[in-house]
This record gives C-alpha cells, structure tokens and sequence, in this order.
C-alpha cells in the first residue's frame, strides 16, 4: 500500500522520469506544475491521515510543518517557471533540450528535498541532502556562460565540503549511538536515537555536532561558509534562485535542528544554542553591510536570503517554546517572501534583460504591477508593519530581550541596516527615470501576488489552528 | 582486539595519513595523480582489512568501489584529462612544502588531541581509526585550500572523503557505508566531468564538446 508519505516521494520521482521523456516545453511545463501541485496535495493529506513512520521513513509534527512549506513553494514557483521558461525559450536562452533536462531536474529537487525531510535515518537524510545539492548544481550551471560554470563549480566544491564534513558528523553520532543502542541500523534511526540521546556519549556528540554545524551550516549559508550562496543565485535561474532560497536552504536548517534535539535531550553534552547564535548573528549584521554595495538585483536578495537565515538559526538557537515559534514562523514568511520576490526578480530582469541595478529603474511607471510588486515584497521583507515579517521579527526579539538583551540590540542593529541598504536599492529600481527598455512583461502574476497576500495576512491574523500546529512544534525543538 | 588483527589496521590506517603527506609535497599535477592512486590503494586495503577482521562482507563492496573506481579509473581519467588539457607538466605554486608540512602536522596533532580524548570509552581499533580519519581529512582540506589549479583541488577533496570512508568502516557495524561510497563517487564522477567542462571552457572559449572534437582535428 502506498500512504501519502510514500505519495510526497513516488510523485515527484516519477514525474521526474516522465518529463525526462515527453519532448514539448509546454506540455511538460503543464505537467511540472501539475506534478508539483498533487505532491502539494498529498503532502497537506499528511495531516488528515497521518501514516505509520518506518525504520526509513517519519512523520511527525516537525517534519509536516516542513514538507508542506516545501510542497508548496514547490508548486507555486513550478507555475512561475512555466511563464518564466517560455520566455527564455523564445529568446533562446534555453534550448528544448535544456528545457526537457531543466523540468526533469526540477522534479529531481523535489524528491531529494521531500526524502531528507521524511528521512528517518541519519545516513538517508544525508544522502538526499547531497541529491539535492547536486541537482542544483546542474540547475545552477545550465546556462553555460562562463560566470554560470564558475558559480556552479564553487557552490560544488563548497557544498561538497560541507556535506563531507556532515557525514563525518553523522558517522560520529553513529559512533556515540552504538554502544547503547547497538550495531545495524537502528543506531541510525532518528526515534530510536532520541529515546536514548540521554546515555550517548556527551564529549562525541559534542564534536559530532561541531561538523555537523558546519557541515549543514554550508548548505543554510551561514557567514563565513556563505561564499557559494551569492554566486549561486545570481547565475541560475530564478525558478531555482526562489527553490534555494525559499527551501534548500531550509531542509539544511532542518537537519540541524534535528541534531539539535538530540544534543538537547543529553544534559551532559553542550548546549548547541551559543554556536547556532554565534553563526546566526554573525551572518545577520554581515549579510546586512553586504546589501549596500550589491550591483545584481539577484545577488542584492541571496545576501537578504543570508541575513534572514541569520535572524532564523538565532531564534532557534535562543531556544525555549517561544523563540522556536518565532523562529518557525519567520522560516515560513522568508520563504514566502523571498520566492515572492525572486517571481517579480525573474520577471524584471527578463524585461530589462539584465540583472544590473543600475540599468534598471522607473519600474512602476513602465511596468506598475511588477513594480509595485517588487516594492511590496522588499517592504515584506524588510520587516515593516503590519507585513509577516515584521511579526515573526518582532516576536524574535521580544521572546529573547530578556534573557539576552545585548545580543538582541547586535540583532536589531543587523535588521536596521538591511532595511536601509533595501530600500537605497529598491528606490534606483522602481522609481526615478524609465531605464532600459520597457515592454510589458509576459508575466503570470498570480503566484507572486499569493504568496503576498498570504505574508500581508499573517501578519493581521494568523489562524488558530497554525498557531497551536507551531507551538506543538516549537515545544518538541526544545 | 589486541594483536596482530589491531597492528594490521593500525598500519593501513597510518600509511592513509602517510600518504596524504605525501600529496601534500607533491607539485607536479602527474605526480600528485600518481600518489592519489595509491592513496586509494592504501584506503582499499584498509577497508578490506576491515571487512575481514569485522566478519562483514558488504566492506569488500566498498573496498572493490575504493579500488576499481579511485586507484585506477578515476586516475587513469585525470591524466588523459590532463594530457589533452596541455597541463600535466605545469608546476603548480604552492604554499612552500616547509609551511604545508608544518601545518599539516599541527592538523594531525589536532586530530589526535580531539578524537582520543573524547573517545576514551569507545574501543581502542574505532578510536584510533578516527583519529586517523579525521587527519586525513583535515590534511585533504588543507590541501584543498593551498591549491588553485582545479584537478588538484579535486584531488585534496578526493583524500578527503577517502578519510570519510576510513571512518565509516572503522565504525564498526555501521548500515549505508556501501550507499554512501556509491553515492561519493558520483558525486567524483560529476566532479571530474565538471572540471573537464570547465577547464575547455576556460581553453576554448566555449564549453560544446564539439569544439574538443574541431580541436582533436585540427592536431591530427
């Protein structure tokens, strides 16, 4: 019998085989996005019937929480990509071949990002975190100019390192695992190892844990293991910039955070917090200076993409069921957001054909509906009232003043500084004198406009039945 | 587990660090390519020492991956990569072999005050092989970042993971080792492939394979 959990894996994988072989970029783009959408489907059944966890496979409060984020940016920047390809075709950026590879790949993603996040075993998650990373290394390089190959070739042999030293990690918690639950497999299962984290060995997984942080840490981008993040972004695709902002970068925090649990529930180990606030604040106030001298529209919103991983890992390393739930709420606004605003990012940079900020400018006279879209998310992002990011990052630092209020002040003083290099940048794209050309973009709006609206609520009202989901969540991080 | 099993393992796993020394000093690109084959060879005979001494032969899958795949065709395809690229005289600069010794042993000295010391429970063969493993990966790293040319950078991250595999088999029991040695060496795979690209695109001004074959041409 397949559940829905082997659903979220079996519909992207055979999907992913079936766009490999249907030649046509309209069709396949239909059936990406048809593709992406059951698997969004399948993944929200998770919380009706929620189906048996196996030695391989797990469903728990945490992980839904996740699939389903995923699932869905998933599906949303599937129907961007499809408007988004077809003009790349037309001007011969990609070719039908590309395409073909490009729809496959993009299903691939899917499958290794749904697999580490249900993975049950620690050797399995990081398997398809190395899956994901390759996919989108190839994803990252398909356009084949010189800068594309270069970014590829960095993200690679970054992310190569980084997923070493994660296995070198894993292996070390296997090590600590053994003596108390014994060889095999079962002293690789997550729910066999968390009811008996309490008498591992705290001095190996305290080391495990130091690769591991920076093993995963690569992937999440955090300063100064960011190096791949920029570059990545800016010379892909949008689709996958929006895919590795709004969730890769997610499912890496996610694998650590489950380590996190782990190290929580042994008392003799360290507590895992300092380091994850050290990282996440240094990268907060670094990427934040980084905005002001960005050149690239895409590059100015990777650094964002970094500050905000920063404010994120801060959260979750304070600790304690409110910060999580601010941690947890402000993962899903940035990933909203920020896909959001790589949709209006992709469709900018297809009307001006560049990504330069300087051969950009008078958006909402030539184009008010990207425009002002653009405007929109950046204000998002930036965390002004009453948007839902201003929320989480208000929930952020009132959950942790008390206990930390210097750090909180380093924190605010990192937010305060991204606001303004945004918004110095944001005013020479959207307003001032037209630049470049100006013809209407061929655009589909609707899944940029969604992903607002749902940011623009949650920062009104957020549903009950959210709220009580999170703070389940939030209790079981610890 | 004292005895000649112990002094066995406890050999192959030091002439790995041994080996990985070796890499560092080297600074023709041949060379360097000839002591990773027997890097990999040293790292199949341990991990076959493993599998004997453990009773697992699922190991010896990963010993003939270890062996056929990185002592012989991996090498075999970065020195026809480098012979077509027109590098495999080229001396690389690297960071003097004084400094890089220097600092490479200070890494192993690391290692060994890390891994003994947290491990001083677990059983002396897995201890000893993960200091061992984190060595050679810490040397791969350094290696990694005291090299510019693309094929010896692959190279260090190649010692690299050899080290992740010594660890995993030193783990005894451990489930996934062959999958994860699998899925390492597609991950070379692409990497060699990716240089390749790379380099004729650096070369050549394009990366269609075609302009290789207009290339070959115009050399016969």
């Amino acid at each position: 019998m397949i559940d829905a959990l082997g659903g979220v894996l079996l519909i992207p994988a055979l999907s992913a085989a079936l766009l490999a072989a249907l030649p046509g970029y309209k069709l396949t783009a239909r059936l990406n996005v048809l593709a992406a959408f059951l698997t969004f489907a399948t993944a929200v059944s998770l919380f009706v019937v929620q189906p048996q966890s196996g030695p391989y496979l797990l469903v728990d409060d945490l992980n839904k929480v996740f699939i389903v984020l995923t699932t869905f940016v998933g599906f949303t920047t599937s129907a961007f990509s499809a408007s988004y390809i077809g003009h790349e075709i037309a001007i011969g950026r990609l070719t039908p071949t590309y395409v073909r590879f490009y729809h496959s790949m993009y299903q691939v993603l899917m499958f290794a990002m749904n697999l580490a996040l249900v993975a049950n075993n620690i050797g399995l998650m990081w398997v398809a975190i190395e899956l994901a990373t390759l996919t989108t290394v190839l994803m990252v390089g398909i356009y084949r100019t010189h800068e594309a190959l270069e970014a590829a070739w960095k993200y690679f042999i970054l992310g190569s390192v980084g997923i070493a030293l994660a296995l070198f990690g894993t292996i070390l918690v296997y090590m600590a695992a053994r003596p108390v639950i014994g060889e095999g497999l079962s002293a690789m299962v997550w729910s066999v190892l968390v009811t008996h984290a309490a008498m591992f060995d705290p001095a190996l997984l305290n080391v495990a844990f130091v690769f591991l942080l920076l093993g995963y840490g690569t992937k999440v981008g955090l300063a100064p293991l960011h190096a791949w993040l920029p570059d990545a972004h800016a010379e892909g695709p949008t689709p996958i910039s929006a895919v590795l902002s709004g969730l890769l970068l997610n499912v890496a925090l996610y694998a650590l955070l489950r380590f996190k649990m782990l190290l929580a529930l042994n008392p003799a180990a360290i507590a895992p917090g300092p380091l994850m606030v050290t990282m996440g604040l240094i990268s907060c106030v670094f990427a934040a200076f980084m905005l002001y001298k960005r050149r690239d529209i895409k590059r100015m919103f990777a650094y964002s993409s970094i500050e905000h991983m920063g404010i994120i890992v801060f959260a979750f390393g304070m600790g304690g069921p409110l910060a999580n739930f601010a941690g947890l709420l402000h993962m899903t606004m940035h990933s909203l957001t920020k896909s959001a605003i790589f949709f209006a990012v992709g469709h900018i940079a297809q009307v001006k054909s560049t990504q330069k900020i300087a051969d950009m400018g008078g958006l909402t006279v030539t184009n008010p509906v990207l425009g002002w879209g653009l405007v929109l998310g950046v204000v998002a992002i930036a965390g002004l009232p009453p948007l839902g990011i201003f929320m989480s990052e208000f929930l952020v630092v009132s959950s942790t003043f008390s206990r930390q209020p210097l750090l909180v002040l380093i924190l605010v003083f990192g937010i305060l500084v991204g606001l303004g290099g945004l918004f110095l940048r944001l005013n020479n794209i959207v307003f001032g004198e037209p630049v470049g050309p100006t013809a209407p973009a061929q655009a589909s709006y609707v899944p940029m406009f969604a992903h607002l609206a749902i940011v623009a609520m949650a920062g009104i009202y957020l549903p009950p039945a959210l709220v009580t989901g999170f703070q389940n969540v939030a209790r079981l991080l610890g | 587990m004292r005895g000649l099993t112990f002094d066995i393992a406890h050999m192959l796993a030091g002439s790995l660090v041994l080996v990985s020394f070796i890499q560092l000093y080297q600074d023709r690109l041949s060379a360097l390519i000839n002591v990773f084959a027997l890097h990999a060879l040293v790292l199949a005979a341990s991990v076959a020492w493993q599998a004997f001494i453990q009773d697992a032969p699922h190991l010896y899958l990963t010993a003939m991956i270890a062996l056929g795949f990185k002592a012989i065709i991996i090498p075999v395809a970065l020195h026809r990569i480098i012979v077509k690229l027109g590098i495999h005289r080229e001396i690389e600069t690297v960071v003097g072999v004084g400094p890089a010794m220097l600092l490479g042993m200070g890494l192993v000295a690391l290692s060994m005050v890390v891994m003994l010391r947290v491990t001083a429970d677990a059983d002396p063969l897995a201890r000893e092989d993960l200091a061992f493993a984190l060595s050679v990966v810490l040397l791969g790293l350094l290696m990694m970042v005291t090299r510019r040319n693309a094929v010896s950078q692959v190279i260090g991250f190649m010692s690299l993971e050899n080290g992740l595999v010594l660890a995993a088999t030193g783990a005894k029991g451990m489930p996934l080792v062959v999958e994860i040695s699998v899925a390492f060496s597609v991950l070379i795979a692409f990497i060699v492939i990716g240089i390749f690209l790379f380099r004729i695109r650096e070369r050549f001004d394009t990366v269609d394979v075609q302009a290789l074959d207009r290339f070959r041409g115009e050399r016969q």
